[in-house]
């Protein structure tokens, strides 16, 4: 153990584990607001990305995004080192063993494409979904971390992503936006049936989200200290106060403040500030979150004007969140708890750095999904058949109903 | 005989069984349904997006009554669930062929 903290390993592992528990909690909050004829295929392609993406990551994804920044191509991809977790155990990341640092990790690959299953719900058939898991998190979520938390070009060029705004958010959402547009709207959409069928799952979903995201933002401190407390913070303010101002913009929109509003708008809060969890003060969180209620909000609406049906708002939540929260970094990163400073410190050299990383992550994961899905969609198909789509995916693509009453 | 169907607001189901039974009638099936008349419908919003739900939820009943019971029926059904806003319901009637009751065989009004 020579080298390693035992409360940072101590905290680190129990991070990892609160991190595994936001993607069944995913499933939850996916799965009330689909029809009931949907609701086990949507929870499947969460829950089935925990079985895939492990062993992808222990295999290959973990030494591509965190294998040694070294040689030609080491600012763009991980050396292979690590394949197979060869010479993990054992191994030191900081503090910490390598090996708490990688399954930790592993539990972000997870959840980042299964984030974005909500941007073509009730119409992508299993197979492409197995398919395109796989892939996305080879050739885009590893290099993407590598580039920005791996010591790569982005990394070395100032970039600043303390949980994931760029990695996880904006990358997996702006590849839900390709899904969106690739695979159509909904035969149903617009119709009044396609509402939600279970907001009680999506509350309860949500809640094992908020709780989780303390292992997501305090955990990536990677250790037990000031930083940590601070992420800690700012993610259960940043949630709070998105809840608050996506119910008062509903409020003056339509009228009435929504449970799904409530839950959507803690997301909202959650998703925005976790890229800014670890460099701000309590107080700026609590206007990134209070932003991140209106502009998410806002951004939801957007998708009916724009013309995708991008079904459970993958974009206009995680999209316009990690964004955002990315950018905000610049304004108010505060240098004592950070190491960084924003333009309210007087600093503008991060206003560059994080400019370039997001049109970087975002046009990279937008273009390089399109492809993927174009070519699955020549090889496999994407889409189920109409009459499947009607009939719905539980029973034709997995030969279960989620209800029998 | 008659069969009477009516369409009620579900909240008036208990009120309705009980001027029903309170009649002598021994016997009926309610069952969930959805329909539109002048009642308007309602509007569901989820993240800021409006839906128009046209079809509104009520109960049905159903209850077969010897011929001279039907306007008693009738009457008990109409003032029990009755609030005297758009959207109480309606009642229809009509000829009933014939009833058995499977346990004994018994046939017309005995079965009833």
């Amino acid at each position: 153990m020579a080298g390693v903290n035992a409360g940072d390993t101590a905290f680190v592992l129990v991070s990892a584990a609160l991190v595994l528990f936001m993607t069944p909690g995913l499933a939850l909050f996916y799965g009330g607001m689909v029809r009931t004829k949907n609701v086990l295929s949507m929870m499947m392609q969460s829950v089935f990305a925990i079985g895939t993406i492990t062993v992808v990551w222990l295999l290959i994804g973990y030494t591509l995004a965190f294998g040694p920044a070294t040689g030609p191509l080491g600012s763009f991809i991980g050396g292979l080192d690590h394949v197979g977790f060869a010479g993990v155990l054992g191994g030191r990341t900081g503090t910490l063993p390598m090996g708490a640092f990688a399954i930790y990790q592993c539990m972000f690959a997870i959840i980042t494409p299964a984030l974005m299953t909500g941007a073509f719900a009730e119409r992508m058939r299993f197979r492409s979904w197995a398919i395109l898991s796989v892939l996305w998190v080879l050739l885009v979520y590893a290099p993407v971390a590598h580039w920005i938390w791996g010591g790569g070009w982005l990394a070395q060029l100032g970039v600043k992503d303390f949980a994931g705004g760029l990695v996880v958010h904006a990358s997996s959402a702006a590849a839900a936006l390709a899904a969106a547009i690739v695979l159509g709207k909904r035969i149903d959409y617009g119709n009044p049936d396609i509402a939600p069928h279970n907001l009680t799952m999506t509350l309860l979903g949500t809640g094992i989200l908020w709780f989780g995201w303390f292992g997501f933002n305090a955990g990536s401190a990677l250790a037990a200290n000031d930083q940590a407390i601070a992420a800690f913070i700012a993610t259960q303010v940043a949630a709070a106060a998105g809840m608050l101002t996506w119910l008062l913009a509903e409020r003056f929109h339509t009228g009435r403040a929504t449970t799904l509003g409530a839950a959507t708008g803690a997301v909202a809060g959650l998703a925005t500030v976790t890229p800014a969890s670890g460099f701000v003060s309590p107080l700026g969180a609590l206007v990134i979150g209070m932003c991140a209620g209106a502009l998410c909000y806002w951004a939801v609406l957007l998708k009916d004007r724009l013309g995708y049906d991008d079904s459970l708002d993958v974009v206009g939540v995680h999209g316009a969140g990690g964004v955002f929260g990315t950018l905000a970094i610049a304004v108010l990163a505060v240098n004592g708890i950070g190491g960084v400073s924003g333009l309210i410190e007087g600093s503008t050299a991060l206003i560059v750095p994080q400019l370039i990383g997001t049109a970087v992550v975002v046009t990279y994961s937008f273009g390089l999904t399109w492809v993927m899905l174009k070519a699955i969609e020549k090889v496999f198909g994407l889409r189920v058949a109409k009459d499947v789509e009607v009939q719905g995916l539980d029973v034709t693509e997995h030969a279960e109903v989620g209800y029998s009453l | 005989m008659k069969k009477i169907e009516a369409i009620i607001r579900p909240h008036k189901l208990d009120d309705v069984k009980e001027a029903l039974s309170a009649i002598g009638i021994q016997g009926m099936t309610a069952y969930e349904v959805r329909g539109f008349g002048r009642q308007k419908g309602h509007t569901e919003i989820y993240r800021g997006a409006e839906y128009t739900v046209d079809f509104v939820p009520k109960l049905k009943i159903e209850v077969v009554v010897d011929d001279d019971q039907v306007d008693g029926a009738e009457h008990a059904i109409m003032m029990a669930a009755r609030s005297d806003k758009i959207g109480d319901g309606k009642i229809f009637t009509y000829d009933a062929l014939s009833a058995v009751r499977i346990r004994t065989g018994e046939r017309g009004p005995e079965a009833l």
